[in-house]
């Protein structure tokens, strides 16, 4: 009887232990399922570098070229401000504060990784938007800028948290070396701490940078959503994700619309998994 | 690359920075200055905003109350009973599971291929955006399972949502527990999973409760995947059964906040606070049981 209930336990965890895997393949099926019928009414490369997005017009235009470049701006601008700053943050509680502010500091980065994002996104519309607004002079705050700065800030606490371990396990055997040829602690940190560290720092950058494109409600609360093709950073843009987030109430079942949505959440789940499988191939290179 | 720099060549390094820096004692003054400055830009408490303004609007009746006047007035019971209903919902189906996997991770799984899949699946799990989520559980929980928008779908997306951060936490804390309980449980004759039940889960209780709360938290806080799943745009009455649909508060802060014109700043900064301090105050009571326990640590 003992054996009996022990057997049934150990399969359950064995079941269990293979759900992330199922509930990955399902996530994929389940796009793939609702996503893939778009394709009948456009072929890949029209849906991927299409340069107008009227979903709802006759026929629909279904082209998410300006969706993508407007992704791209807004992560780009949020890696330029979060990657220099996260670094060197991170290298700072590594590296340089006293214990006591080190251990201030990192639970700080946890609450900050914490903040839900339409909070963010709410403190982005009443301070930054009209910020942006008035220094640059321009008709409307909710642009691309607005979008990348908020995006730093979550951003960052991930960056800062992975490369801060990637640092600290750097053995310190190396930078006693340095030190004992007459190096300063930053020459130390400079030439050899963060180069050692350089393949932990690159996986940290790619989680951020992760977690940036598959940001949502902030996004949508303060870049201005303009599905064209932007010129500038100081314009609205529209992403993929807030494409999605504030289309889907709309789009009636069964759709053109309904299927296109989802095939931009297959493009997502693409990005998201090219991003993650390489954070986590640097993240295997630091550990041999 | 590394070893290079330091072993294989140990002067060269050293003569290269003679040349380069005049003043190596300014130069790591400057950059211990940036590099606090760049500290100190992050942790910029950025919800002093919220808490300055929201404070005020903070009343008994405002937490109570039910929204009235289109959400221009009245409180935001309902989004907070709804967060709450749809937090549980999503830990009790995601705590056995990921903590069942956690055990398998940490107990049974080998170095093997598997294992190795297994991990990278969670990775991604984590990384999914959480739109992507929404999009899951709108096709799977409420087109085909046909559960239509309600609790119960909301929940079980929230649920695969947060289950990477219970199982990386927990196998965190399975794996902090010393080999040497495991043996002496199992050289006095209990089974595996005696073992497991008796002597590694209970020395792991408060990593498993840290990172349970985490997810609370995030799923707390988290709006898209609730956007089509569950999440009301304005519903005053309490909801009766799963199969209904609630207010939740991330997404009415959404709604007053850019749907609705004309919403009075207290009702909007009292909701953020609102938000801000449920997630917040998770996340401390984690840090705080953190820390607590790693100071009673035996081993």
């Amino acid at each position: 009887m003992r054996k009996l209930k022990e057997f049934v336990i150990e399969k359950l965890i064995l079941f269990c232990g293979l759900a992330s895997i199922f509930f990955v393949v399902l996530i994929f099926l389940f796009l793939l399922k609702e996503g893939l019928a778009v394709f009948k009414t456009v072929t890949p490369p029209q849906f991927l570098f299409g340069k107008s997005w009227y979903p709802i017009s006759e026929p629909p235009h279904l082209g998410i070229l300006p969706l993508i470049l407007g992704s791209l701006m807004v992560t780009l601008g949020a890696a330029l401000i979060s990657i220099p700053i996260g670094v060197a943050c991170a290298v700072y509680i590594a590296e340089v504060a006293p214990l006591k502010i080190k251990e201030i500091l990192k639970s700080g980065i946890e609450l900050l990784a914490a903040i839900p994002s339409v909070v963010l996104g709410f403190i982005g519309m009443v301070t930054l938007v009209p910020w942006i607004k008035s220094i640059f002079h321009l008709p409307t705050g909710l642009t691309a800028l607005s979008g990348a700065v908020m995006l730093a800030f979550m951003a960052m606490p991930t960056i800062v948290s992975i490369a801060e371990d990637a640092l600290y396990s750097v053995p310190k055997t190396y930078k006693e070396g340095a030190l004992a040829l007459g190096a300063t602690h930053w020459q130390a940190i400079h030439r050899v701490i963060l180069p050692a560290a350089s393949s932990g720092i690159m996986a940290a950058v790619m989680l951020g940078i992760g977690r940036v494109i598959g940001e949502t409600m902030a996004v949508m609360m303060i870049t201005g959503n303009a599905a064209v093709i932007p010129h500038s950073i100081l314009q609205p843009v529209r992403t993929l994700t807030a494409t999605i987030a504030a289309e889907m109430g709309e789009a009636v079942v069964g759709s053109e619309h309904y299927f296109a949505l989802f095939a931009v959440g297959i493009v997502l789940f693409v990005i998201s998994f090219i991003v993650n499988v390489g954070a986590d191939l640097f993240l295997h290179k630091k550990e041999q | 690359m590394n070893d290079t720099t330091v072993t294989d060549s140990p002067a060269s390094p050293a003569l290269k920075l003679k040349k380069r820096s005049r003043d190596p004692v300014l130069t790591q003054r400057l950059a211990f200055a940036f590099l606090f400055l760049s500290t100190l830009l992050i942790i910029v408490p950025v919800g002093l905003i919220i808490v300055q303004k929201g404070l005020p609007g903070i009343t008994w009746q405002f937490l109570s109350d039910i929204p009235r006047q289109g959400m221009r007035s009245g409180g935001i019971f309902p989004a907070i009973l709804g967060t709450i209903y749809l937090v549980s919902g999503a830990i009790v189906f995601a705590l056995p599971i990921g903590l069942l996997s956690a055990v398998y991770l940490s107990e049974y799984a080998r170095g093997n291929f598997l294992t190795r899949l297994i991990k990278l699946a969670i990775v991604n799990l984590a990384g999914v955006p959480s739109v992507v989520y929404g999009l899951f559980g709108l096709a799977l929980f409420v087109t085909f399972f046909k559960f239509g928008a309600s609790i119960l779908s909301g929940a079980l997306t929230l649920g695969i949502m947060i289950l990477p951060i219970i199982i990386t936490a927990s196998l965190e804390a399975l794996e902090s527990v010393p080999h040497s309980f495991r043996e002496a449980s199992r050289s006095l004759g209990a089974s595996r999973w005696q073992t497991i039940r008796y002597v590694v889960l209970p020395n792991a209780i408060s990593g498993i409760i840290t990172g349970t709360i985490l997810g609370l938290g995030r799923a707390a806080g988290e709006t898209a995947p609730i956007l089509f799943t569950v999440a009301a745009f304005y519903l005053p009455q309490l909801p009766g059964s799963i199969f209904d649909q609630v207010m939740a508060l991330p997404y009415h802060l959404y709604v007053i906040s850019t749907q609705v014109p004309n919403v009075d700043e207290k009702i909007r900064y009292g909701t953020a606070l609102v938000l801000l301090a449920m997630v917040l105050f998770m996340n401390l009571a984690a840090v705080v049981i953190r820390c607590r326990f790693r100071k009673k640590k035996k081993w």
